[in-house]
């Protein structure tokens, strides 16, 4: 065993194998800090120059960009709002509105030193668990994996700031939205309205980005003034990092919740993001600074994220089985220098050694990356004090860029912009998009291990020994969480304004004068939640319980909802904690302007392809919104189009066309075709 | 002049991946096809990090090498609908110059098969100049006590289970098969890929499996060693007169064909074998072919035809090929013509069954 370590170290501090990570260390930095562009652009960019390399250089050099992808990452999360991959969403949380408060240095330290924390505390916990792993991994089967998903549904409770109806009814709107495409039983196809691009559903990374940074943006764009509202950089470096020092048992719980999720092939690393800040939220004494600023929401999620991603490699290398996109490619990569991932990667005799090279290589990267984060921070962190009306159309094209990874086609784009006018409803009416988030997350899981466990165990499944323990967990969680409720609720007179507001900024009061809008809403929501249900009853049993039992419940929440607004709305009585509008009596002008600019954009990526929108739509923008002379104008819209060309180039992408492209295809060269 | 910057920037990109293989060999020249200084794009319906993403990514280099003029090899992904999207888009849009090349999948070849309505892609019209054939073994715990396929009919009243990607998946061809055989097996679909399958088998969930051959190979093997599962038989591969023959990478074990007379004395035949052997071909003997767009030049066609050959037979790529081709012969050449038509076609007869019994057994809304 010794001299397994003493092989793996030896390896992993040669000269040769330090350069390689550092090479991916860089372009997992660049990577990271270009929002739109996450762990798998970054792997895919990596992947061609991989064959032909000696494996341990080119395992060095993918393990470096792994490991500093979620620290790097963090930049995009509370500088702009912007999710800068799928495991990292829960950090925009209060990680934005602390940029947006002038902490925006303090959010990055503490969230830097957590991820360093979180990274090197993973890779001590692979250390250790490698060699149990298998077992481990082979003792969570369906039936537990359910009971988990379950827990992280019940992190809602928590999530749901201070209406609990309006929460279940957000999770369960997310779980109506994960359930549409192909379904996991009989292969139904559920909404898709016979449209191949929905066929496997929507993808993760557009949600995030609809729900929570298009929403942002266009709220700020109202505001005229930079992100931090100061237009400061704010207090500092060392007192986030004394942060994270004070809540060290966090980061460490945190660090635990990630490598344990992490570990679990199928669970992936927004699982492990949303429920380390449900127990982030969930075990802290005053609540009342989440989703406003509260730094201890960056730190859980961010300890989190970084651990995850080590316990992620424990399933990709032993079994061959990879726990996220990025991992995928990882594993195609391995299998293309030679390397087939197997249960010899925990045997001593065998590739242990290159196993622990792998962790160990994961552990140096963070701290590697974490430096470079922290250098690199004051100069990043000034973007907050631009003129927002001047980043805004580069916060647009990232956003927009971002959505067309999915599947680089014109109907991702569609379906970021429909998700993110669900996202403005969401945000004004003051529906938690966290619970919302949960919801969808967990679709898949909690359908599938369902379905799974009842045919492998029986509708006993649940009566398993670790399956018990999981349920006897999230009872005690319910119930930390409904004591502190009513705690709270007892508190202030009326119990109306308690526990969490995620959608509230300040102290300004939400509750409407005219309740009509939420009333629609509302109304909306109802219809959606009954199409839901006759929907899915077209579909075989197997594939209309999920849709029909979700149905159900965000009916029953959302019509509960509905009774108590209508009934303020006709002046029949209070409509209580249900009413909730941020736009009621707003002086800040109108949202649908720039909602107007937005879709003005996507309808000319329709017509005339992206590459001619994006010039059009950055002229217009700032000639007409940031009012900008006509040398700035030219030089940023170089800039921006200068940008996207260098990224579709390097990665072979055609970018997404219109009807123009439609027409005259072979006429046209690139990059308009 | 746009144009003229990307080529640079896909050199700057790319390049190095062919670089040292590229280097200063003199460029054979077929004719008049010469690629130098061009891009060829390979068009892949799957994401990155796909079995066949690395396919491709595998032979780009190779073909690269090959191809008279040397021209640049990219991978580019088109990934959606279940490979429809891509494959689709690349009919529409793909000129007939030998710019353009697509790479499908049997999960591609699958939905044409089954008369998807949505496919646009005809695989008649598409011309193929490479069929990357692969193989699998289906394996059972040892606690049944079946050492060979002789002894199958043993469990043949026992429900037995499977983890199962979809009945439109690659695993319709096992559907298929253990139905042929007669086996009672129960598909638990839902499995994210062979791996949930295989995991499923590990945690006693599951009681029967297959991996493709190198998964087999890494991760099956060593709990055939330990005792716990037994091999029963190989998909079997197609020879050149596309008969069913035993596959390379495991000559002592029976194929599918070899295993159904052990087990019922006679051949398999009838509509519900031409089903299967027309899944089988798709998804297995020869699973990934690379084609040019309708209406390619036969002088481009043939280029393409000679690189590939000279491509496989090049000792370095003989040498790498092991996880990715495994021991699978590769059709080049003008053998390619047979196993492209047995992966690419169903007899009407075979179609309508398959249909109606996905249809009638599995709920499934063609």
């Amino acid at each position: 065993m010794i001299d397994v370590f003493v092989t793996s170290l030896h390896n992993l501090l040669t000269l040769h194998h330090l350069g390689y990570m550092m090479i991916g260390v860089a372009v997992g930095l660049i990577v990271g800090i270009l929002p739109a562009l996450g762990g798998i652009a970054g792997m895919s960019l990596l992947l061609p120059f991989v064959y032909g390399m000696e494996p341990t250089a080119a395992i060095a050099m993918m393990v470096g960009l792994l490991a500093v992808i979620p620290t790097s990452d963090t930049f995009s999360c509370i500088l702009m709002g912007i999710p800068g991959s799928s495991a990292s969403q829960a950090t925009v949380l209060d990680g934005f509105p602390l940029a947006r408060k002038g902490e925006a240095a303090r959010a990055l330290s503490a969230s830097f030193s957590a991820s360093m924390i979180g990274g090197l505390f993973g890779a001590l916990c692979l250390t250790g668990i490698v060699i149990v792993a298998r077992p481990l991994i082979l003792s969570f089967t369906s039936a537990e994996l359910f009971m988990l998903a379950i827990f992280g549904l019940s992190m809602v409770g928590v999530l749901s700031g201070s209406s609990l109806a309006k929460g279940i009814a957000a999770c369960t709107l997310g779980l109506a939205f994960g359930a549409i495409g192909t379904a996991p039983a009989n292969g139904g196809e559920r909404m898709t309205f016979g449209s191949l691009y929905l066929m496997s559903g929507l993808e993760i990374t557009i949600i995030g980005l609809g729900i929570f940074a298009l929403p942002e943006v266009l709220d700020l764009l109202r505001g005229n003034s930079s992100i931090s509202s100061t237009g400061k950089l704010g207090r500092g470096w060392l007192d986030g990092v004394r942060d994270t020092w004070r809540e060290k048992w966090l980061t460490l719980r945190c660090s635990t919740i990630g490598a344990c999720v992490g570990l679990m092939p199928g669970l992936g690393g927004s699982v492990s993001d949303w429920i380390s800040y449900g127990h982030t939220v969930q075990t802290a004494k005053d609540k009342s600074q989440f989703g406003k600023g509260d730094i201890r929401g960056v730190i859980g999620p961010e300890a989190a994220n970084n651990s995850c991603a080590g316990g992620n490699l424990i399933p990709t290398l032993l079994f061959g089985i990879p726990g996220s996109g990025s991992m995928a490619i990882f594993l195609a990569a391995m299998i293309l220098i030679g390397l087939q991932p197997g249960p010899g990667m925990a045997d001593p005799n065998r590739d242990l050694n290159l196993t622990y090279t792998v962790v160990w290589t994961l552990a140096l990267a963070n701290v590697v990356g974490t430096a470079a984060c922290i250098a690199l921070s004051p100069s990043i962190a000034r973007l907050t004090t631009i003129r927002f009306v001047l980043f805004a159309p580069f916060m647009i094209l990232i956003i927009v860029f971002g959505a067309f990874q999915s599947t680089r086609s014109f109907e991702d784009i569609v379906a970021l912009l429909v998700v993110a006018l669900t996202g403005i409803f969401l945000k004004r009416f003051g529906w938690p998009r966290p619970a919302f988030l949960i919801g969808f997350v967990l679709a898949g899981q909690v359908e599938t291990y369902f379905y799974q466990a009842v045919q492998f165990y029986g509708y006993g499944f649940p009566l398993r020994p670790i399956a018990i323990v999981i349920a006897l967990v999230t009872i005690a969680s319910l119930w930390f969480t409904s004591r502190s409720r009513m705690r709270q609720k007892e508190a202030v007179p009326g119990g109306i304004t308690t526990d969490i507001e995620f959608e509230r900024e300040e102290d300004e009061t939400a509750a409407a004068r005219n309740l009509w809008p939420q009333v629609v809403f509302t109304a909306i929501a109802v219809a959606f939640f009954v199409f839901t249900i006759v929907e899915g009853a077209e579909n075989s049993f197997l594939d209309a319980v999920f849709p029909i039992a979700v149905g159900m419940v965000g009916l029953l929440t959302a019509a509960t909802v509905l009774f108590w607004q209508v009934r303020g709305a006709t002046g029949r009585g209070t409509a209580g904690n249900m009413n909730f509008d941020l736009d009621d009596g707003t002086t800040s002008g109108s949202l649908w302007r720039f909602v107007g600019w937005l879709v003005g954009f996507v309808a000319a990526i329709g017509l005339v392809g992206f590459t001619l929108a994006l010039i059009g739509f950055f002229v217009a923008f700032l000639k007409v919104v940031a009012r900008s002379s006509w040398l700035q104008t030219l030089v940023l819209t170089a800039a921006a189009v200068g940008l996207v060309l260098l990224l579709t180039s390097i990665l072979h992408m055609n970018l997404p066309g219109g009807l123009l492209q439609n027409q005259f295809y072979d006429q046209l060269v690139w990059p308009l075709r | 002049m746009a144009d003229f910057t990307r080529r640079q920037l896909l050199a700057a990109g790319s390049a190095a991946a062919a670089l040292g293989l590229v280097g200063a060999r003199p460029a054979f020249s077929q004719a008049s096809v010469d690629f130098a200084g061009k891009t060829v794009e390979w068009w892949m319906p799957f994401s990155e990090g796909g079995g066949s993403d690395v396919w491709a990514r595998f032979f780009a280099p190779y073909l690269s090498k090959y191809l008279p003029g040397n021209p640049n090899v990219v991978v580019r992904n088109v990934p959606g609908g279940g490979s429809i999207t891509g494959s689709n888009e690349f009919v529409a849009r793909a000129r007939p110059d030998g710019l353009a090349i697509l790479g499908t999948s049997g999960s591609t070849q699958f939905p044409f098969l089954l008369g998807d309505p949505r496919v646009r892609y005809d695989y008649a019209k598409l011309i193929p100049v490479l069929v990357s054939p692969t193989g699998g073994v289906c394996y059972l715990p040892a606690k049944f006590e079946v050492k060979s396929p002789a002894d199958l009919g043993k469990i043949k009243d026992q429900e037995l289970v499977y983890g199962s990607q979809g009945a439109t998946s690659l695993d319709l061809v096992p559907m298929l098969a253990f139905r042929l055989l007669g086996l009672n097996v129960r598909h638990v679909f839902g499995m994210q890929g062979r791996g949930d399958g295989r995991l499923a088998f590990e945690r006693g969930e599951a009681t029967i499996d297959y991996q493709t051959s190198s998964a087999y190979l890494t991760n099956v093997t060593p709990l055939v060693e330990a005792d716990t599962a037994v091999p029963m038989f190989s998909w079997g591969v197609l020879d050149a007169e596309g008969n069913v023959a035993r596959d390379p990478t495991f000559p002592d074990l029976p194929h599918f064909v070899e295993a159904y007379e052990m087990m019922h004395g006679q051949k398999p035949s009838g509509v519900e074998y031409d089903a299967y052997l027309a899944f089988f071909g798709s998804g297995f003997a020869a699973q990934k072919p690379c084609m040019l767009p309708e209406g390619t030049p036969d002088d481009i066609v043939a280029t393409y035809r000679k690189a590939f050959a000279d491509a496989v037979a090049d000792p370095e790529l003989q040498k790498a090929k092991a996880d990715v081709l495994g021991d699978y012969e590769q059709a080049v050449g003008d053998d390619i013509e047979k196993l492209y038509a047995v992966a690419t076609s169903i007899k009407p007869e075979a179609r309508e069954w398959v249909r109606n019994f996905l249809t009638t057994e599995y709920q499934v809304k063609l």
